[in-house]
């Protein structure tokens, strides 16, 4: 397997504070990556510096070029879509707006379209709600309105931030299944975020555990889920 | 009851004045998502620069496109030059460059064209658009105008591609950027449309009022007093808005006796206080629903 995304002693920073302290990783392609650690370990910190929002050190390599320093709009349209923590939705636009727009670096109506439908054969719910205004609603349809909205610029590495957040047993359930077929059988690479560890490491093939800006250590999910120390010191269950 | 039809119809003439800056303001704020107290000085200047293609000997509608395409690029650069730099400042920051502009134009047209009142074309005529009505040709030719750009603008905004990414780049720049969206640029077109908007509400309401650089100062307020009472998130409200601050203006000053012409704004904008303590989002403007 190849290197899809690589970052060595990456250093991030807002304002003056740093939050990664010399982080590196890297997310094979075709696989699950997650991310695990406290509150507070820079989880959400080390994906916002991959998609160029915050200010960071130490080099990012997305397909074996280069890409720290560069606008998160450049980035994204290499194929790097980002569900951000709290979905970003745009509440005020209908859901099917919202789909649209996440096509917006592409070109090509029909395959937008076909796209479109695309989503709402993954997500039913979405399609019984195109034309309501994103913000109505429930948390589930919204993550999965995310993850869709994500799915319409077509990448080749998905980056999720929490999508369990606040989302009932069933939903997550649900939403991480289609997640995983999202992964098998379009290709799609993923970096996942999560508070909840036992749930993203039954999704992961590879797993990282951070501590305040650091990797404390790295390895295959079902190893680091075996591991009693690490379960018991890191992981809290 | 001809009298009611009459000040109806006197009041759509000014309302027309007020909905064609209403629906520059509305533009704007979809764009940007702020209100901007330059655009009444933005449209002075343009029409100013019409003005003066015409004094050159340009033809009208030549001078009236040439005018547009100016201003369209005049509202890009304002905006790369100076709300790029204060992006990320606070809403006071903003108000405070939008206050800055405004004196600057008002003073920069002062010192180039001094502050004569000058006679501005129309190219509808003068003449009554009917028989004994009180709508003059160029009312009606203004009132055309403003319905035509409104209806343009709604195309724009909700069927084409760029017209959403600019609705997105204005409700959530951070999650339009993850979409790839150059919010920056869509911001700066933003501003583009509304000056080039707002320079048609100044070619069409200087005719009216004569061009002066103070011309707008109160024509904005009560271009943002329809904007309000209408909705902003609506560009059809706000149309519908400066029409209605203009009836009423007339109407309070024929029926309250009291009113006279003095206080009948006053009574129009204190009708619109108390629509919007029915209706805060205004009569058209959609309230934003969040769930959480």
């Amino acid at each position: 397997m190849t290197k899809l995304l690589e970052a060595r002693e990456l250093c991030a920073f807002y304002g003056a504070t740093q939050v990664l302290f010399g982080l590196s990783l890297a997310i094979e392609e075709g696989g699950i990556t997650t991310l695990l650690g406290a509150n507070g370990a820079g989880k959400t910190t080390t994906l916002r510096s991959l998609s160029g929002m915050c200010r960071t050190q130490g080099a990012i390599r997305f397909d074996d070029k280069p890409i720290n320093g560069r606008a998160t709009e450049d980035i994204v349209r290499l194929g790097i879509a980002h569900v951000p923590q709290g979905r970003g939705t745009f509440s005020r636009q209908t859901v099917e707006e919202n789909l649209q727009i996440g096509a917006m670096t592409r070109s090509g109506r029909a395959a937008i379209a076909a796209d479109v439908d695309r989503v709402y054969g993954y997500f039913p719910r979405l399609k019984e709600r195109r034309v309501q205004q994103a913000g109505t609603l429930s948390g589930g349809e919204q993550q999965m309105l995310a993850v869709g909205r994500a799915m319409m610029l077509r990448p080749r590495l998905m980056l999720l931030d929490e999508p369990s957040f606040g989302l009932a047993p069933l939903v997550v359930e649900e939403l991480f299944g289609i997640l995983r077929t999202l992964n098998r059988t379009e290709k799609v690479s993923m970096l996942l975020v999560e508070q909840n560890a036992a749930l993203a490491l039954d999704l992961a093939d590879h797993a990282y555990l951070i501590e305040t800006g650091r990797v404390v250590t790295d390895g295959p999910a079902r190893q680091l889920r075996d591991d009693e120390n690490i379960r018991r010191s890191y992981l809290g269950y | 009851m001809e009298l009611l039809l009459h000040q109806i119809l006197a009041g759509l003439a000014t309302g027309g004045i007020y909905a064609c800056m209403a629906l520059a303001v509305v533009m704007i704020y979809q764009a940007i998502d702020h209100l901007n107290f330059a655009q009444g000085e933005m449209a002075m200047f343009s029409t100013f620069i019409a003005w003066q293609l015409i004094q050159w000997g340009v033809p009208y509608w030549l001078a009236f496109g040439a005018t547009i395409v100016i201003s369209f690029a005049a509202g890009i650069v304002i905006e790369r030059v100076v709300l790029k730099p204060i992006h990320d400042a606070p809403i006071l920051s903003h108000v405070v460059a939008f206050i800055a502009l405004l004196a600057i134009l008002n003073s920069a047209a002062g010192f180039i064209w001094d502050y004569t009142i000058k006679n501005f074309p129309s190219p509808f005529g003068a003449g009554p658009l009917m028989e004994g009505g009180l709508l003059s040709k160029h009312d009606g030719g203004m009132i055309f105008v403003t319905l035509l750009m409104l209806v343009l603008l709604y195309l724009f905004f909700r069927h084409t591609r760029i017209g959403l990414a600019m609705r997105a780049a204005a409700a959530n720049p951070e999650s339009a950027r993850l979409a790839g969206i150059r919010v920056g640029w869509m911001n700066a077109l933003g501003w583009g449309m509304a000056a080039a908007v707002g320079s048609v509400a100044g070619m069409l309401i200087a005719p009216v009022v004569f061009l002066e650089p103070n011309m707008m100062i109160s024509i904005l307020l009560y271009g943002f007093a329809g904007a309000v009472v209408g909705g902003l998130t609506s560009p059809g409200g706000a149309v519908l808005g400066g029409f209605m601050v203009g009836v009423m203006e007339n109407l309070a000053g024929t029926y309250i006796p009291v009113v006279g012409r003095e206080m009948k704004l006053s009574i129009a904008l204190f009708i619109i206080i108390a629509v919007l303590c029915v209706k805060p989002s205004g009569l058209f403007g959609r309230p934003v629903v969040t769930r959480v």
